[in-house]
């Protein structure tokens, strides 16, 4: 689209020299020279969009939407609103301090043995569970008797739970009566509401988002810092080898893109297992003893090992692009005024691949960072990233508010990543082929 | 081949410079890119390789920089052999064809780079730099990119770089191929001025002869990876040696035979063309009787004898040898005509007369006597 804007701009540009200001162009029969160009560009504009309209339907459904409910989702927040309606507006006039009146304990009846009759009671049980263990149980014991209970109902559902007592729980349902909520993004970085409404760190034994979150960022980064230095050199020679030999090794490093990702993820299994083929070797050869075999998979070094080869051509390739626009002649020039190879390489090469460094890094660490399956299949215990959370609470926990806001933290990291790579190199400056 | 130094190229006292002795390149082990290669350049001179792509010129240039090995043979420059010393310690200055200049540095930093890798302090860099921008007429441009510049800037940015390190040789590769004509000249006579007056040694390659001739003191002409004439511009142009040099220097009007007679004492020879006529000319290339011949003749050398008297159309003598033609076409040049006629089977025979008074015009289809010394005209090697 900005393609077929062009002409529009340099055609108006044009007639700006021309000077006469208020007095536009015309064309030899009097309509106006801007007018009349777009009349004529209207077609090939349509054109263009007609082109791209499937691409722009499927990534609006499949991509933008998907997104947008996933952003919703981490703060959406409807379940004590909708399946306790009557509890939720009692308690909008209430102050939290001491304990609610009568009117909240007789809508709270109300509301558990319509939830119960209406059999949706669980799902809002299980979200107040999320914040407080016990609630679903709470809520379920006394919801069976909230059919027969009779005025003074306080008294009653005190008498089924003497939990009803304790102001905590009530102010737990009054803050997540609220229609949005922070606590899937609290819980995402391991902190949470204190009883009186305060965020504060969750106890020890259950923080294990963050540790994720660093885990995540540093691995990253060790893969690409891998990727960059296993490709640079490769790269280099795939520009500078004669074309015949230079196509031979670009195969090679697209070999593994025609290679399935599990049959590549499971070969690294069989390789580095304890009982795989390198502990073979290195006992074979005696450099270990048969108890010394190393642990290299299912943990920190097989998700890096695995990642780092899985992810390197797309450091080569960003590289490669960018060192092939290097002609030689400069390192020729570096070295005729007197500069060592290193010098030469140092002052005059390597500053002039920093792009394809740049497109390559943020490629392969967004990559990376968003990585499922290889980390899941390798990484054992110690060696799993966040998004394999993501996945746990999307299929196991079924906490999709979590799953959510966990995603969405990613996606903002991403984004900031992107920013800073922008301002530093700048995006136009990217090269992938 | 003729490799040796022409007796009428200056040097009296100043010694060898750069020399090539007997050097060879091969790339592939099975042909010679470079087949003996000799060349001594003067301290000071302005030395030009000429030759079509491919002649292997360019490769004699990077031998000579160090980017290429030679096979066989030695490099020597001020009396060492450089043949095993890395680039960056020969000291040579370098112009690119692509100018090469670093798109990340300014084009002060591009200046300074030499200079900095040569561990100079930071004011005696600037005053380099400012001094070298200066005389490339520059001296406002130090803070731009490479980029920002045109193409004549780029290279006269490309030529101060490879001069601020003050190296006393500078080899050129194409430098002016990417230009276009009238910046071309005049880039051509910037170059000749800058070396008159630092009075460094050049050694030049181009393929484009009249770049060659209107800036050399001597040239090397190329062809098959062997010199095939040495000389100053002159001395090629008027005196090739071999039918390689005549066709590739200026035009050439070619005419093919046999030798039927030699002077025995005298230079001159008599030739039997392939198409019967018999044509006096030098003997240059031939030496027995029976050889095939090229005779080669500059159109210009060629005159115009009016239909009834021979002489009519110049002064002089009759020439030594008169033919009879046929007026093909007339192209109008400006400042001179091109006239091709068919004259002793060639209907190829180019002449050039000037645009001016006692030439008559000629159209096609007249017919007219032509003519030509034996002195200018050629028998070299077939």
């Amino acid at each position: 689209m900005s393609d077929s804007s062009a002409p529009a701009t340099s055609g108006s540009a044009a007639h700006d020299p021309t000077g006469a200001p208020g007095a536009a162009l015309t064309t030899a029969d009097g309509v106006p020279l801007k007018q009349s160009l777009n009349r004529a560009i209207r077609r090939s504009r349509i054109k263009a969009l007609l082109l791209v309209a499937p691409l722009l339907v499927f990534i609006g459904l499949a991509f933008v939407m998907p997104i947008f409910d996933m952003l919703s989702r981490s703060v959406d927040n409807p379940e004590v609103s909708t399946y306790l309606p009557r509890t939720s507006e009692v308690l909008v006039d209430w102050d939290g301090e001491g304990l609610p009146e009568e009117a909240a304990y007789a809508a709270l009846a109300q509301d558990l043995a319509a939830g119960l009759k209406a059999r949706n009671l669980g799902r809002v049980a299980s979200r107040l569970n999320y914040e407080k263990s016990g609630m679903r149980s709470l809520f379920m014991k006394s919801a069976r008797r909230a059919g027969r209970m009779e005025a003074p109902y306080k008294a009653a559902l005190i008498k089924a739970d003497e939990d009803w007592e304790d102001p905590d729980i009530w102010r737990l349902i009054k803050r997540e009566s609220s229609p949005l909520t922070a606590s899937y993004y609290l819980a995402a970085v391991d902190r949470q509401f204190s009883p009186t409404g305060e965020i504060v760190e969750k106890p020890e034994y259950l923080q294990i988002h963050v540790s994720l979150f660093i885990r995540t960022f540093w691995m990253s980064a060790a893969i690409t810092g891998l990727c960059l230095l296993l490709a640079y050199p490769v790269a280099w020679l795939l520009a500078t080898l004669p074309a015949s030999r230079g196509n031979l090794l670009m195969i090679l490093v697209l070999l593994p893109f025609w290679t399935s990702l599990l049959v590549r993820t499971t070969t690294w299994i069989a390789i580095l297992q304890q009982q795989g083929v390198l502990n073979d070797m290195l006992v074979g050869v005696g450099i270990l003893a048969e108890e010394a075999r190393i642990q290299m998979i299912y943990n920190k070094t097989g998700t890096i090992i695995a990642m780092t080869h899985i992810l390197l051509p797309f450091m080569i390739l960003p590289l490669y692009s960018v060192m092939k626009t290097i002609p030689p002649s400069y390192m020729h020039a570096a070295r005729s005024l007197g500069a060592g190879p290193i010098t030469a390489f140092r002052r005059v090469y390597f500053p002039q691949t920093l792009p394809g460094i740049g497109a390559g890094s943020i490629l392969v660490f967004i990559l990376s960072i968003g990585y499922y399956i290889t980390p899941a299949l390798v990484g054992g215990q110690s060696g799993r990233f966040i998004t394999n959370f993501i996945a746990y609470h999307m299929q196991t926990s079924l906490n999709w508010g979590l799953a959510a806001a966990i995603g969405s933290i990613l996606l903002v990291v991403v984004i900031l990543f992107y920013l800073v790579y922008n301002r530093l190199i700048g995006v136009d400056k990217v090269k992938l082929g | 081949m003729v490799t040796t130094a022409e007796p009428d190229a200056p040097q009296e006292t100043s010694s060898c410079f750069a020399i090539f002795n007997d050097v060879q390149k091969s790339y592939d082990g099975e042909t010679l890119v470079v087949k003996g290669f000799n060349l001594e350049v003067q301290r000071g001179e302005f030395v030009t390789l000429l030759g079509p792509s491919g002649s292997g010129k360019t490769t004699c240039l990077m031998m000579m920089a160090g980017f290429e090995t030679p096979t066989h043979g030695d490099i020597l420059l001020d009396g060492t052999p450089i043949n095993d010393l890395p680039p960056h310690k020969r000291g040579i200055g370098m112009v690119f064809q692509n100018y090469a200049l670093f798109p990340h540095m300014s084009v002060a930093e591009n200046l300074a780079f030499p200079l900095e890798v040569r561990g100079m302090s930071k004011e005696e860099i600037s005053t380099k730099v400012a001094n070298a921008l200066d005389m490339v007429r520059l001296g406002e441009f130090g803070d731009r990119r490479p980029g920002q510049l045109s193409g004549g800037q780029q290279q006269r940015v490309a030529l101060a770089r490879a001069l601020v390190f003050e190296p006393e040789l500078v080899l050129m590769d194409e430098p002016l191929g990417a230009l276009d004509k009238n910046l071309r000249e005049e880039m051509q006579f910037e170059i000749k001025r800058i070396h008159q007056r630092l009075g460094v040694t050049m050694l030049y390659v181009t393929h484009d002869q009249t770049e060659a001739l209107t800036m050399s003191d001597r040239i090397a002409v190329f062809n098959d990876g062997i010199v095939q004439q040495l000389a100053t511009p002159e001395a090629l142009y008027e005196a090739p040696e071999n039918a390689f040099v005549a066709y590739f220097i200026g035009e050439n009007n070619r005419l093919n035979g046999q030798v039927s007679q030699l002077d025995a004492q005298g230079e001159h020879c008599t030739v039997t063309l392939d198409s019967g006529e018999q044509v006096r000319a030098l003997k240059v290339a031939v030496n027995e009787v029976g050889e095939r011949t090229q005779l080669s003749l500059r159109p210009e050398r060629v005159r115009l004898l009016s239909a009834e008297e021979p002489g009519a159309a110049g002064t002089q003598s009759p020439p030594d040898n008169v033919f009879s033609a046929e007026v093909l076409e007339v192209i109008y040049l400006g400042d001179h005509l091109r006239t091709r006629v068919a004259v002793c089977g060639s209907d190829e025979f180019i002449i050039k007369t000037p645009n001016a008074e006692g030439y008559p015009p000629l159209r096609p289809g007249q017919t007219l006597q032509v003519g030509w010394d034996a002195c200018d005209c050629r028998a070299l090697d077939a």
